[in-house]
Parts: C-alpha cells; structure tokens; sequence
C-alpha cells in the first residue's frame, strides 16, 4: 500500500514535471536549440533512473540473500571470488560504456547549438549589476542602438548573443530558447537562440552576482518579422519630444541633473554610459530589469526611492521635490 | 566541566562575529546634512558635517562604501586626468601631498566646488553620498592615511600601492618628488 503510494506520488511528480508550461521553463522547448537541451534532460534523466532502480534492486537481492544466513556470510571460496570479480567487472564496463555514450551525446548536442547562420540577428549583451545591455548590431557589426532588459528577436530567424560582462560573472539563460551560458569580464562569450512561435521568455541571471542577483531578469519578446522590424526602426529614432510643459519641465530636469551624467537618452543632453539607455525607456514592458511593470507611478517610485525598491543596486536618491519628481515621470513615461 | 566551559567560551566569542553592515539607503534629511561642509576662508581645510560623526565615518572605515568610491572613481571618468590614481595631466592622489589639504572636508569640495586649473565640479552630476564615497576612496589612496577596510582589488594589474596599505612616513614639509 505504501510503496503503491509512493510510486503514485513519484509518478504525478514527473507528470506535474511534464506538464511544465510558461515563460520560464527548460520543459517547454520554443526553439531548436532548447529542444536539443530537453532531449539532453530527458535522455540523462532516464538513464539515470534506469541505472538507479538496477542498483536498487541488485542491493535488495544482496540483503535478500545476506538475510538467509550463511554460517560465514564473508568467507570466499573460488567460485564465489570467480562470480564476484565478474559482477564487478561487467558493472564496471557498464558504466564506461554509458557515461562515454552520454558524452558523446552531450557532446553533439552541445555542438548543434553554436552554429552561425549567415543572416542571424546580431546582439551584443553585457551584463551590469543588476541590468542587461543590449546593443544591436549592424550588418558590419556596428552598433545601431542600445536597450535595456528586454530582446525584441523575429520568430524563425536564429539571433547571435555577444555575451561580455562590466563588473562580475552573469550568466544568460532563457530556458524556453536557450542557455545557460555565462557573461565573464575580459571575455566574450556567443550563443545562439531561434524562437519558433511568437511570445514572451523570461530569463533570470544564472550565476549569483551580488545582492540583488535574484533581481535581474531579462525578457525576450519573438515577435514576427514584419513586427520586429517595426519595433527596430521605432528604436533606431532619437527619444521623442517633450510635448508639453510638464514633459518639457521633466526633460529639463533629467538632463540638467545626475540622471544625465549615468544616462543617455539620444537627442538630448543626456549622454552618460553606465547606466541603462533611456531613449525608449517607456516601450519596455518592464523597469529596473523585471521590477516593477511599467507605468507612470512605477518610473516615479523608482525614481523617488530607489534604494528601497531593490536595495544597493547603484542607482542614487536625487533630491527631487514633489512637483519635480511629476516633472520627470511624466518625461519617462512619454518615452516611447 | 571543563569541555563545557571551553565550549560556552567559543559560543560567546563567536557571539562577537559581525558582519560589516552596508547602509544602502541613505535618509534624505541626512544626505542633505552631509551636504553641510565649512571651510575656511582659503577653501582649503574646514569641519566635515557633524553628522559625520554621529554616522561613524562610513566613508573612511566600511568596505562597502569604498568600493562604491571606486567604481565612481571609473564611472566619472577620474583616470582620464588622475591616471591610476599616481597622476596624469592631473596631480598624482598617491603621493601624500595634497594641493588643498589632506581632510576629507577639503577633498570633498574639491570634488564638488573644482578647484582652478582643470578639476571640474561634479555638483551636478554626482549626489552627496556619492561625492562622499568618492572623497573616503581619494583618501584611502593617498600614502599618508590608511583604514583597515579596503575596497574589491583590480582585475587587472595593480600599478600603484593598494588602497589599504600601511601609510608611508612623508617629511611634511617637503613634496615627495624633493625628499627623494
């Protein structure tokens, strides 16, 4: 009855497994790379099983047999050593033989992932605590434009990442499409991922990187083709105009204070680096790399106080008075 | 009785463990308070803000806020005059010599105020904890004070003293590049 139970629970576990859908799943494969990985998953995942319940059931027989009692159950005769060292040697060459066939499974697998395609999207993301920058590259590998937090790619087109990183080890993983792999200062890393339905992907950072480590998601948004390039060319335009005079007020304020020396936002004065670009701040779905969905009162939350929405990231407090800080998310928020 | 009294004696040692706190957030009324630097009349030399004191100078004694300092020190642009901190076609930082003075009141307005002859003011671009966390990294340069926290090390190559090493013994009277 137990064991019927146990097998029960086991077995609606793996099927709860199975059933795995979402945005943030390594089970729901949404590309060719991320199937190859899954194929990976299971195979590993089944071949371990297998070999598990073997020695399971080879150790319930030994104590099986150990329970019938033998006058001197350690005690080797000839034949015994003979069965003995055959056992351990057939289990030893078992073993050889599985572990070398998954690695040249993982082997190849791993191999299919990293081909270069002559018209792929190229993107270069560099990881900050606790941000993603993503710059889109030309076709001689010239920058085009800079965002933030959030890939826009075309659904059936294969998109090269250029991982580098500013500060600590990142780690990209978008387990719908693709991942893991790390972004480590001084050395460019490259993946490539291809969505084959439209939809939104969710990647958190893979390697611990600092306090707010838990607080660095990136999204990415396949959309079809004629879409993509509508969202590309909207991104390449320099940030649209203050249209009136509070936005006008806000402008003034963002770039004449500290938000310009960290921020750039194109077609202002607003030309700092270190910071995420602002230029289509608003377009994103969402502010400070997954935080707060983006709205007018979020941009002001964060803007007013962001060192209690996500404690240490490097963001200061500017003073800003109450009509100041309308001023300024109401710029944010026309920037589309 | 004797284990049980070792064992009690390592409990209360290790009750004395502390972890160095970050103070990440720092209240409005006191970063403009910070703000609240007198100088004498040359500019050179003055009090820091009482309320330095009452927060235990955080920006000379904890790690956290000197490698703040230190990224600040990259991310606005100091090495393109300072160099690695020993000077460029600005003065060296190192060399325990200080145009306007050792204190951290007079760094702290050089920072924010320039000083004539190229260092620019970065009032407008940097907050006041900001300029602060940049002043206790300037400080933690120089050859003439050292703290015993020390900010993240380089990636690459260290081509000057590290920020915590021990302070040289300087003759104060004469610039480094003559006592040698």
């Amino acid at each position: 009855m137990r064991t019927a139970l146990r097998l029960g629970l086991g077995g609606s576990l793996l099927a709860l497994c199975a059933g795995c859908r979402g945005w943030q799943s390594a089970l729901d494969p949404q590309g060719p790379e991320a199937r190859h990985l899954r194929h990976l998953i299971w195979l590993f995942t089944g071949v371990a099983a297998l070999v598990w319940v073997l020695v399971m059931v080879v150790l319930f027989v030994a104590i099986r047999r150990r329970c019938l009692g033998s006058p001197e159950p350690v005690a080797l005769t000839p034949p015994a050593e003979r069965r003995a060292t055959f056992a351990v040697g057939v289990a030893s060459v078992a073993t050889v033989i599985v572990l070398a066939l998954l690695t040249a499974v993982s082997y190849r697998a791993t191999g299919a992932l990293g081909q270069d395609t002559e018209d792929a999207v190229n993107i270069r993301l560099r990881g900050y605590q606790w941000w993603w920058e993503a710059t889109y590259l030309g076709p001689l590998s010239e920058a085009t434009f800079v965002t933030a937090n959030e890939l826009h790619i075309p659904v059936g087109r294969p998109v090269t990442i250029d991982l580098s990183s500013d500060d600590v080890i990142h780690s990209f993983w978008v387990p719908n499409l693709a991942g893991k792999q790390d972004l480590i200062p001084g050395r460019d890393n490259r993946i490539t991922i291809t969505a084959d339905h439209a939809g939104t992907y969710r990647g958190p950072c893979a390697e611990f990187c600092g306090l707010q480590h838990a607080h660095m998601s990136l999204f990415v948004i396949a959309e079809p083709p004629a879409e993509f390039d509508k969202w590309r060319d909207a991104q390449k335009q320099p940030a649209a105009a203050p249209g009136g005079d509070e936005q006008q007020a806000g402008q003034q304020i963002v770039t004449g204070t500290q938000c310009a020396a960290c921020h750039t936002i194109r077609g202002t004065a607003a030309k700092g680096t270190v910071a995420p670009d602002l230029t289509h701040l608003a377009s994103r779905f969402y502010l400070a790399a997954g935080e707060l969905p983006m709205t007018r009162g979020s941009l002001a939350a964060w803007v007013a106080d962001p060192q209690t929405i996500k404690p240490g990231n490097n963001m200061p407090q500017v003073p800003l008075t109450g009509d100041e800080l309308r001023a300024v998310s109401a710029y944010l928020a026309s920037l589309k | 009785m004797k284990e049980s009294a070792v064992a009690l004696s390592i409990l209360v040692l290790l009750s004395g463990c502390k972890r160095e706190e970050r103070s990440l957030r720092l209240q409005p009324p006191v970063a403009a308070a910070l703000n609240q630097v007198a100088l004498m009349p040359n500019k050179i030399g003055g009090s820091p803000p009482y309320v330095l004191f009452a927060l235990d100078h955080p920006y000379d004694k904890n790690a956290y806020q000197l490698a703040q300092g230190k990224r600040l020190w990259k991310w606005y642009g100091c090495p393109a005059c300072h160099g690695d901190g020993s000077g460029k076609s600005g003065p060296s930082l190192v060399d325990g010599w200080w145009r306007y003075g050792p204190d951290e009141a007079s760094i702290f307005i050089t920072i924010r105020d320039g000083r004539p002859h190229g260092m620019p003011s970065f009032a407008g671009k940097m907050t006041t904890e900001q300029i602060w966390q940049l002043t206790g990294y300037v400080r933690a340069m120089g050859s003439d004070y050292s703290t015993a926290a020390a900010p993240g090390r380089n990636d690459d190559v260290q081509t000057r003293p590290a920020e915590n090493r021990a302070p040289v013994a300087l003759d104060p009277l004469l610039h480094p590049s003559e006592a040698r």
